[in-house]
């Protein structure tokens, strides 16, 4: 078994984040080995962040991307420079609301994260929300379980109850969600 | 005052046993595991994470972390505070170890136990910060003047960061030398799970420290505590032992001895052979495919990952492909490479850059063996297709 996941967006959106609980949940909280490495430039805020997770059960050599499974966008330039990156057949995830041209004639999975997260009253919460979507929608192969722990590990404590909210109001949206 | 960490306390402070951190964080992890009760350093990308990780635990740890104002200043407080006793390090990476180059040859002078972590980005000058690279293999043995020997090692993995920082810290203790761990950008960023070691579960080696008479004590000479050993007893300050620290060449006794041919020669070759008598028994590779391999790739850090893909695609296509890794690449594995020269057709050497150990692997080959680099720069690693198509026309 051998998944590999790309995350995308830009810088301060808590893209690499995403990728750490993902790579976190396989490796800590699942028997799996996971590598996790990240771009992105030098400014805080803004400019291009990507992220990409391997998961596999077995030892991971080379630990960057070479075909990937499924890519999420969260924003529209991230998704406009990384599409090219993957297979006819890679699932595609988007937020409808930071990507809004994607019509490039292939079904895609479109999740409102950043809207879940502004009615639980805090858009910073949007990338866990996203990392439940990629849950409920593509199967890591790590159990939900194991990902909703990775997130209780990885966020501060004061909030933990948004992040959980946000992670299970994403899992849900996603299992509900279909391709269009 | 002298820092001693309670390895216990620090276990404690690390967390739970099996992680998911970075490579950086590794080392930061490594370095308290090992006991390092000072770190100074300069943040600098792709390894301001050692620092960061050192900032938060260190002082919990009861040890002291300070911001130098530049790498130059880093690498003198560890060198003076490693003279306290207590074991020290700096992390880095190309432009700050471009700047430690003069005090690191002050540390291979004094002998002076220290460590230091340089996670490697290209130049010249700033070059790329965010990516990774090799570009300090040969500045690491080459970059000071003077005659010296370097000791370094290269993690491949996040774990490796972490027991490779320790094994650092061993060798500087045993040999009185700087040791630097050579991880490159590509792995200190990389996160992967670690398993953290108990205390029960590490070696650590602690500097041999003078013991003799304090009148009888001779501070640089062979060892009186450990008869046989190239290695002088650590008079640390203010254990009463004399000892005077010069950068300049001297005698026994440490006083300057400048215009003194017999006593520089002595000194130099007793700071070289105490490291390169030991060259065979440092010596630590690991081979992969190699029993029957008739191409192969010699590689070290992050550049392994992708070569090790290439052999196995390529033994799959029936291409008799082998790999030898260098865990540690100086005091360089001379034997190691010349024997592997003997066994096969052509070695190609994988490089975030465009050629740096393949100079001293072709230098140790046997001259019938074919030696060329499979330079990738720009800040990425090589895809292993790419390697791949070297094993295939070397095939």
């Amino acid at each position: 078994m051998k998944k590999e996941i790309q995350v995308a967006g830009f810088g301060g959106q808590g893209v690499i984040l995403s990728g750490f609980i993902i790579g976190k949940a396989a490796c800590v909280f699942a028997d799996l080995n996971a590598v996790q490495s990240q771009s992105y430039g030098p400014e805080a805020r803004g400019g291009a962040a990507k992220t990409a997770v391997i998961i596999s059960d077995e030892t991971i050599g080379y630990p960057r991307p070479t075909s990937i499974d499924v890519f999420v966008a969260m924003a529209q330039e991230a998704f406009n420079s990384y599409l090219p990156d993957c297979r006819d057949d890679t699932v595609l995830i988007i937020d409808p609301d930071l990507v809004t041209q994607s019509d490039v004639g292939r079904p895609i999975y479109k999740v409102r994260v950043q809207k879940i997260a502004e009615e639980l009253g805090n858009k910073i919460v949007t990338n866990i929300a996203m990392v439940g979507a990629l849950t409920g929608i593509y199967d890591l192969g790590v159990p939900d379980e194991a990902v909703k722990q990775a997130v209780i590990d990885s966020v501060p404590k004061k909030f933990m109850e948004l992040n959980i909210n946000a992670f299970e109001k994403g899992l849900e949206a996603g299992k509900n969600a279909r391709p269009e | 005052m002298r820092y001693e960490l309670d390895p216990v306390r620090v276990r404690k402070i690390l967390g739970n046993k099996k992680q998911f951190i970075m490579g950086d964080m590794a080392i930061a992890y490594g370095g308290l595991l090992a006991g390092v009760g000072f770190f100074g350093g300069y943040p600098i990308t792709p390894a301001s994470e050692v620092a960061e990780g050192m900032a938060r635990m260190l002082p919990r740890a009861g040890g002291t972390f300070i911001q130098m104002e530049d790498e130059i200043a880093s690498m003198a407080a560890i060198i003076g505070a490693a003279w306290s006793g207590t074991k020290t390090m700096t992390a880095t990476s190309g432009p700050g170890f471009s700047l430690m180059m003069e005090n690191y040859g002050y540390a291979i002078m004094t002998e002076t136990p220290c460590v230091i972590a340089n996670v490697q980005r290209t130049g010249p000058s700033t070059g790329q910060p965010t990516q990774g690279a090799q570009g300090d293999m040969l500045q690491t043995r080459w970059g000071s003047h003077g005659d010296m020997m370097a000791i370094a090692l290269c993690p491949s993995t996040v774990q490796e960061c972490l027991d490779m920082t320790i094994e650092s810290f061993n060798l500087s203790e045993k040999y009185r030398h700087p040791v630097v761990l050579l991880a490159d950008g590509e792995v200190g960023h990389l996160r992967e799970k670690v398993v953290i070691p108990d205390v029960d579960e590490m070696e650590l080696f602690e500097r041999i420290e003078a013991t003799v008479d304090k009148d009888k004590f001779i501070p640089y000479s062979e060892s009186q505590t450990n008869p046989g050993s190239k290695v002088p007893d650590f008079p640390t300050f203010g254990s009463g032992y004399r000892s005077y620290v010069t950068g300049l060449t001297h005698n026994d006794m440490g006083f300057p001895a400048t215009d003194k041919q017999p006593d520089h020669e002595r000194l130099i070759n007793r700071l070289v052979s105490k490291i390169t008598d030991d060259r065979e028994k440092l010596t630590d590779v690991e081979e992969i495919e190699l029993e029957d391999a008739e191409v192969v790739f010699v590689t070290y850090g992050a550049s392994a990952r992708p070569a090790e893909s290439a052999v196995r695609m390529a033994r799959a296509k029936g291409i008799k492909a082998g790999m030898l890794r260098l865990k540690l690449v100086w005091p360089f594995p001379e034997k190691a490479i010349y024997d592997l020269s003997k066994k096969v057709n052509k070695i190609i050497v994988p490089e975030m850059s465009l050629g740096q150990m393949v100079h001293p692997i072709r230098e140790f080959a046997a001259k019938d063996c074919e030696v060329i680099v499979a330079p990738k720069v720009g800040g990425v690693m090589h895809l292993p297709v790419e390697l791949l198509e070297y094993l295939e026309e070397g095939a």
